[in-house]
């Protein structure tokens, strides 16, 4: 499990494809350095960044990227023959490769909406947007990692998620929230330090029990879908 | 010592046949599998490889079913068409996570072995993504024999090799079928199997067209002519008395000799001595000049 863990993470930051993370952290972190340079009052700002930007594009897109990235490069080059082609527990190679783009995903977003958090309200503010993000990088990791292997559009199908599923209709149709994870994020890190500027739009419970099923839920289905996995072969 | 054995399988694509009703039973000792493009090859390497479910019948590997059932990859390696590696890595970085996820017992000494047996040792540090084709297959060929399998399958492995490599992937193949290990390799190039191996699947349109030593499956088919080329002491005399005989179909005269058509290669080949003896004409060649495959091979797809 190791090795394929390390395997994948050397994949994912090894190549260049790693710069693709920097801008949007950096854009945030940005905006929220200049409001505060400028002393705008984070009531004006604070949901239009945090959320507008942090929790509804940074967080799912860069779990889009590293999710995707961490199997369905594989499936699509068809270097995934090689780690398929181990007696290994089709569980643990999922178990790797959802522990690193998970980890990566929540690191790479957690800290730039930390410094953000602080700048906007406070240190607990900071720290409730971790907890959120982390969760938040988990169940978007579980889901895209399965995209990648029901689809061969994975990133087509996850930002039709992002976008549309939680960005359009989650605005206006009530009822798609319960099954947007960008919604689990705002509630969860808004029960830790409730401030004005996150408004969840489902209950606490709600948030945690759907986190979870989707992590654990996407977690099975792809172990399934890995363990038969199908090669077309090119020439017959 | 272990058997592949494929029972009954069939594999079908939607509406497409891609492999119908294949029984075969492949043993230690190098096979090939032939057939023209398409034929089904892959098809039938990817449900022997557990990377496709048969349709209809099973595929089996000691007894053990291959699909689903990772436990297999302990017995069998697979060296696929596809080309694709983790070109971050070096061949060493490479192969070495190949025997740990095997789980070996020492996987450093295994990987050392593996590379020195395809002879990428002096260019092991090198990452993957700057080597040439040839390269790039010895080391999937490495990667695929780290935990010595029992059972080996190549897909095309002579595709991009010079010949050189050529040679040298043919000798390591034919010293792990003489060693005991159950080697299956396709190819459509027909000189490739003939070099390699006397025994062939031969799969033509989704079936098995073939089966066994393919010079023996060439004689079966009797009722082509067989092609011989022969040179004698008086080529033009020889081919007034062999015109005689019943079992020859025709002759051309050519100028190093004659190409001669056979309807039956048992009568033929008892006729020609005693012919050539009866007019005092001394033999100097006698060449069965279409034991091919690729005359085997189109015999059996017009049949």
């Amino acid at each position: 499990m190791s090795t394929v863990a390390y395997i994948t993470a050397r994949g994912l930051l090894g190549r260049r494809r790693v710069l693709l993370l920097l801008p949007l952290p950096l854009l945030l972190v940005g905006l929220a350095l200049i409001c505060r340079a400028y002393d705008v009052d984070p009531d004006q700002w604070g949901q239009a960044v945090v959320v507008g930007l942090g929790l509804a594009v940074m967080l799912p897109v860069i779990s889009l990227i590293i999710g995707t990235g961490v199997l369905g490069s594989e499936v699509d080059d068809g270097t995934i023959v090689h780690i398929l082609t181990k007696p290994l527990a089709r569980r643990d190679i999922i178990l790797a490769k959802l522990l690193v783009a998970a980890g990566v995903s929540a690191v790479t977003s957690a800290i730039p909406l930390f410094v953000t958090g602080v700048l906007a309200d406070s240190v607990r503010f900071g720290l409730a947007l971790v907890v959120g993000a982390v969760a938040g990088a988990i169940a978007y990791s579980a889901l895209f990692l399965l995209l990648s292997l029901v689809t061969r559009r994975p990133v087509l199908l996850g930002l039709a998620y992002i976008l549309v599923w939680e960005g359009l209709l989650g605005r206006f149709v009530s009822g798609t929230r319960v099954l947007s994870i960008e919604q689990y994020v705002i509630t969860i890190a808004d029960r830790i330090a409730p401030t004005g500027m996150l408004d969840g739009k489902v209950s606490v419970p709600v948030a945690i029990v759907m986190t979870v099923i989707f992590a654990i839920g996407g977690t099975i289905y792809a172990v399934n879908r890995l363990g038969s996995f199908s090669v077309a072969g090119e020439t017959s | 010592m272990s058997t592949v054995e494929l029972e009954n399988v069939s594999r079908w694509y939607g509406n497409v046949v891609a492999v119908n009703d294949i029984s075969m039973t492949l043993q230690p000792g190098v096979t090939g599998l032939l057939g023209p493009n398409g034929a089904g090859k892959t098809t039938v390497l990817h449900m022997m490889a557990g990377f496709l479910a048969p349709s209809k019948g099973s595929v089996t590997i000691d007894n053990a079913p291959t699909w689903r059932n990772p436990g297999i990859y302990r017995t069998l390696g697979l060296v696929a068409e596809r080309e694709a590696v983790h070109g971050f890595l070096t061949a060493h970085e490479f192969v070495l996570a190949c025997a740990k996820m095997q789980k070996l017992p020492d996987p450093a000494a295994a990987t050392k072995r593996a590379l020195e047996l395809v002879e990428m040792t002096s260019a092991q540090d090198r990452r993957i993504d700057t080597f040439s084709k040839g390269m790039r297959q010895r080391t999937r060929v490495a990667a695929a024999l780290v935990h010595e399998p029992q059972v080996l399958l190549l897909d095309e492995p002579f595709n991009g090799m010079d010949p050189r490599q050529r040679m040298h992937m043919m000798e390591l193949l034919h010293k792990l079928g003489d060693e005991g290990h159950t080697i299956l390799f396709s190819s459509h190039i027909l000189e490739e199997v003939e070099q390699l191996s006397g025994l062939v699947q031969v799969i033509v349109a989704g079936r098995l067209a073939a089966s066994g030593d393919y010079r023996r499956i060439r004689r079966l088919m009797t009722n082509r002519p067989h092609v011989f080329a022969l040179q004698s002491s008086d080529d033009r005399r020889l081919a007034v008395a062999l015109i005689g005989e019943k079992s020859v179909s025709g002759i051309e005269v050519e100028a190093n000799g004659l190409t001669v058509r056979a309807s039956d290669y048992g009568s033929f080949t008892r006729a020609l001595p005693r012919i050539a003896l009866g007019e005092g004409i001394r033999l100097r060649k006698v060449l069965p000049s279409d034991e091919s495959l690729e005359s085997v091979f189109s015999y059996l797809l017009e049949a």
